[in-house]
């Protein structure tokens, strides 16, 4: 193509922005003009769901920045509507009047939803579900409304579902046929989606065709053919999409249910190209991004002159509804599969064959294996022993995968393309990697893929140098050898001499850690290498109020502290008081220049919550009280909180002691816990129950309290010293190797020093909330427009400023 | 330009709040500078003055996106309005016009 040569597509959706960019990667110099019927930039539409549920700015879903499209020269017209043209002449009329002149135009004109033609359809409180303002105002509604109904089963109805129930709003799905989502699962997966919707607060109604939404001023129900009503003040509707054709039609370009396209994408005019909702091919018109993209890609081709066919895409499908897994491919029944199920547990995991090939999986409740199944799916793989596939798909890792299996279904990134922006395009960690190909940027499901892949490929992410800087790469070890070198004892010193953390900031809280950490917590804070939860002490909530946990150790607490937390609570109106998981109270939503003030009134030490720092010791009762206990968990428990209370950790560190096997502290699944047994104490380590679930390793069993306490201190010191920042043990213990720390923390020479830098870091603490009265700064709580508290200083200052 | 505040009322390296003209905005102390953009981030409301400062730039403290303090931009695609700033006599000077978005 000639280099003033201009290709015009319409319509800037997912389909529209694709093209561009294709042809772009393709081509440097054709011109390529990009209009958007919509008021704003591409954006990612499948994150809807999303927004509904969270009710974030769709300003956030924008495919590219603003400067990408002059970074590329692709001219954008926004909001504007193509209303017909002359395809032979080569133009386009655009609002009216003005005329756009193309080489080669695409049509990407995408869909509207479908409404079916009922009574009441036209309501206020019925919407569909497709773009922004279709959010806004189901958000709006919901708030409100005490029932509703969604019209349609399917992926986009029971997404819809789930964004009305999270704002607590008893919804019904209302399904016209026998079973949810028909197109993606058969009957037994669709019955056991059910109960786990039932769990999010979804009804479902099958069999149900609607004749009429009911209501006057606004609507009120829907009536069913079988006569029956239900309530609904807000009826969501989505029933399918209705592909744009209006302006093919209005051009002359021939058109079925969608756009006909042939093979190269081209329609009936060999001028006018199709892509996306609108095209129809081989009799089909798809309604997801996967194959968009496919066609986007051979559309680029083919509009550049290039051979390029598509061949119709095997569709596959992830249901984005938080709590339920449910990845599908292809067809949901055939001759042969088969079915691995656990009623109980929810599991549903089938694998369909159609003449020895796989032709169609559902996974529901474990998706392990997903990309391994859906790319058998779709090279349409020999399968022999179809359970046995299923089986090996489950114990599959990254290596397994081929090349072709596409890891990221919303941008299209296989997983060749990942291994090749490491190995071809020298990135080293995941998040380079999701930057440079996308995946991951779209719903986000696929990224602990991304990172199995990114960590295949880079080979071990734990043997790649984790960065403690990022930008200026320098590592933990590079940077506590460069400050006990040169005895820097401050972010700004290191930050002097290495220009760590003066690109970004990101490394800030990390090195303030380490330079805490080398110099025995002897050196000079400095609060703006701080999370805001280290300079107030406090853990921020999502509307920029702060929470506050007072300590209170092993969970124990006396009726005078109850008496200030209530009188606090009343005095400065706290508007939530809650018990933590970590067996103490927490108060929520006081505002940063209250919290001196409430410190004050309650006169406890700081819980340190919000810090990465040693938080809770939980224990149960142990053998004062029970009648199981073996040995004082409650009293040793508080102890050992004493013992470490107030130390800053790469993580934070939860530690638990029970009084018996039977656990009731949950011990075992603390970053520390003791177990007391016949004859002494457990030690493990390396235990969560959080993002991650780890039982905790055992250590070793002791004979006294004594015992426990060194071991344990000792382990303590050295994941301080030797993790990264941010590193929870569950990860530490497994990288550095039980044995590794057994040798090192039994050995008398090791252990004996490791405890001496812990008694000296440990003597310098002291307690954050005391800033109460000796703030860092004036202003350390108050903005530019409050008059801070007068400063009575009754501390010895240069302790307090730690 | 309108009067904000004392060179000393921002500890070094981190942002304070302050409305000035009816407009809430967070301005900055840095190593390199004095910078003043929109207080609330785009993203979901987060208060840019808590994130972390770097030499020009912000990360605010609810989900990490980043701002360049001097063109308001974020690598997100997010962006927040950047106000002049004025440092004299030891006194901090905004200018509370709503610079122009580029096209
Ligand atoms: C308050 C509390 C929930 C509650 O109401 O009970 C809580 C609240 C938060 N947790 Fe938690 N966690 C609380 C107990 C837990 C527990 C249970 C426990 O400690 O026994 C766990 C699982 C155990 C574990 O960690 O092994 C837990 C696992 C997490 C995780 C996942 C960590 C992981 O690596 O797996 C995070 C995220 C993180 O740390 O990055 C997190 C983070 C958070 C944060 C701090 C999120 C944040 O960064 O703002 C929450 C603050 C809420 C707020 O707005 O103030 N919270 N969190 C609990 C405080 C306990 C306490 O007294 O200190
Ligand atoms: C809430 C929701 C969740 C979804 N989730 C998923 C999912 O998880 N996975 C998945 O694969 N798919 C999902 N989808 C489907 C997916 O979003 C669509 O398949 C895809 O966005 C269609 O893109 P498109 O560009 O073809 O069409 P559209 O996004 O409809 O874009 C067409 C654009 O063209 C414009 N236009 C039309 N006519 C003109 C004209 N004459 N002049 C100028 N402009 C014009 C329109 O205004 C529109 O902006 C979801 C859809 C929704 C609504
Ligand atoms: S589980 Fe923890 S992090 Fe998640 S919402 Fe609850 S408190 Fe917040
Ligand atoms: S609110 Fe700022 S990043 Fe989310």
């Amino acid at each position: 193509m000639s280099q003033r040569d201009r290709i015009v597509i319409v319509g800037g959706g997912i389909a529209g922005q694709a093209v561009a960019e294709a042809l772009r990667e393709r081509d440097p110099h054709v011109g390529i003009t990009l209009v958007c019927g919509e008021d704003a930039l591409p954006y990612d539409r499948i994150r809807l769901s999303e927004i509904l549920v969270d009710g974030s700015d769709a300003a956030t879903l924008a495919l590219r920045p603003e400067e990408w499209f002059g970074d590329h020269d692709v001219d954008v017209l926004l909001g504007r509507w193509v209303e017909g043209g002359d395809l032979d002449a080569g133009v386009l009329t655009l609002d009216g009047a003005e005329e756009l002149r193309f080489d080669k135009l695409v049509l990407a004109t995408g869909s509207q939803p479908l409404l079916p033609p009922i009574p009441g359809i036209g309501l206020p409180g019925v919407h569909p579900f497709r773009d922004p303002a279709d959010c806004d105002a189901i958000r709006a509604s919901a708030a409100s409304a005490t029932h509703a109904a969604v019209i349609g089963g399917g992926l986009l109805g029971l997404e819809a579902a789930r964004g009305i129930a999270a704002q607590g709003c008893d919804v019904t799905v209302v399904h016209l046929v026998d079973r949810l989502m028909e197109r993606q699962l058969d009957p037994v997966a669709a019955a056991m989606l059910e109960p786990a919707l039932a769990d999010l607060g979804i009804n479902v109604r099958l069999n149900a065709a609607t004749q009429e939404i009911l209501g006057g001023d606004r609507a009120r129900g829907l009536r069913f053919k079988d006569g029956s009503s239900i309530e609904a003040d807000l009826v969501v509707v989505s029933i399918g999409i209705r592909p744009e054709k209006t302006l093919a039609e209005t051009l002359g370009v021939a058109t079925r249910r969608g756009i006909v396209v042939a093979d190269s994408m081209r329609t009936s005019h060999d001028r006018v190209w199709s892509v996306g909702e609108c095209a129809e091919h081989a009799g089909m018109v798809y309604g997801l991004v996967a194959p968009i993209l496919d066609q986007a890609r051979v559309a680029a081709d083919t509009l550049l002159g290039r051979t390029a066919a598509y061949t119709g895409s095997i569709l596959s499908a992830k249901l984005k509804v938080a709590g339920i897994d449910l990845v599908s491919a292809g067809e949901a029944e055939g001759d042969t599969a088969a079915v691995v199920s656990d009623a109980a547990a929810g599991t549903y995991r089938k694998l369909t064959v159609r003449d020895g090939k796989a032709v169609g999986a559902i996974l529901l409740g474990d998706v392990r294996g997903a990309e391994a199944l859906v790319a058998a799916v779709r090279a349409a793989e020999e399968v022999t022993d179809p359970l046995e596939a299923l089986a090996a798909a489950s114990a599959a890792g990254p290596a397994d995968l081929p090349d072709e299996a596409q890891i990221c279904n919303c941008n299209g990134v296989c997983k060749g393309d990942l291994v090749a922006a490491v190995e071809v395009d020298g990135c080293t960690t995941p998040r380079e990697v999701m930057a440079r190909t996308r995946a991951g940027t779209g719903c986000g499901s696929c990224k602990p893929a991304v990172i199995d892949i990114v960590a295949m490929a880079t080979g071990g992410l734990n043997e790649e140098p984790a960065y403690l800087c990022a930008c200026r790469k320098q590592t933990r070890e590079e940077l506590a050898d460069q400050i006990r070198a040169q005895g820097l004892r401050s972010v700004s010193e290191v930050a002097q001499c290495c220009g760590t953390g003066r690109d970004c900031g990101a490394c800030k809280p990390a090195l303030a850690y380490l330079v805490s950490e080398v110099n025995d917590n002897r050196h000079r804070e400095e609060r703006h290498a701080r999370y805001i939860n280290d300079r107030v002490h406090a853990n921020i909530q999502k509307d920029g109020t702060f929470s506050v946990v007072p300590k209170m150790r092993g969970g124990v607490t006396t009726p005078s502290e109850l008496r200030r937390i209530a009188d606090v609570a009343e005095k400065y109106e706290i508007p939530l008081v809650k018990v933590t998981g970590g067996q103490r109270i927490d108060l929520l939503g006081v505002a940063k220049e209250d919290l001196p003030k409430v410190w004050r009134d309650l006169d406890m030490p700081s819980g340190f919550a919000y810090a990465k720092a040693v938080r809770t010791v939980k224990t149960c009762v142990g053998e004062q009280h029970c009648r199981f206990g073996l040995g004082d968990s409650m009293g040793f428990g508080i102890e050992i909180e004493k013992a470490w209370e107030g130390l800053h950790t790469p993580a934070k560190v939860k530690a638990g002691v029970s009084g018996c096997p039977r656990n009731c502290a949950e011990a075992t699944i603390k970053d520390i816990g003791i177990v007391a047994v016949e004859g002494g104490w457990q030690v493990r380590i390396g235990g969560a129950a959080g993002a991650s679930v780890r039982e905790a390793d055992i250590l070793d069993t002791v004979e006294t309290k004594a015992e426990a306490m060194r071991l344990s201190t000792t382990f303590l010191q050295y994941y301080r010293e030797h993790a990264d920042y941010k590193e929870r043990t569950y990860d530490f213990v497994p990288r550095i190797g039980l044995d590794e720390i057994r040798r090192i923390v039994t050995d008398e020479q090791l252990g004996a020093a490791l405890r001496e830098r812990f008694r000296l870091a440990k003597a310098a603490t002291i307690d954050p909330w005391l800033e109460r009265d000796t703030p860092y700064h004036p202003r350390q709580f108050t903005d530019l427009d409050q008059q801070p508290e007068p400063t009575v200083v009754v501390g010895p200052p240069e302790e307090a400023r730690r | 330009m309108t009067l904000a505040c004392r060179e000393d009322d921002v500890p070094p390296g981190e942002g304070r709040n302050i409305t000035l003209e009816g407009t809430r905005i967070a301005i900055f102390r840095t190593d390199t500078g004095w910078y003043a953009v929109d207080a609330v981030c785009p993203h979901r409301g987060g208060p840019l003055a808590d994130g972390i400062v770097c030499d020009h730039a912000v990360t605010c403290p609810l989900h990490d996106r980043a701002f360049d303090l001097r063109t308001g931009e974020s690598p997100s695609g997010d962006r927040v309005t950047v106000y002049p700033v004025e440092v004299r006599d030891g006194e901090v000077y905004v200018e509370v016009v709503r610079a122009p978005v580029a096209a």
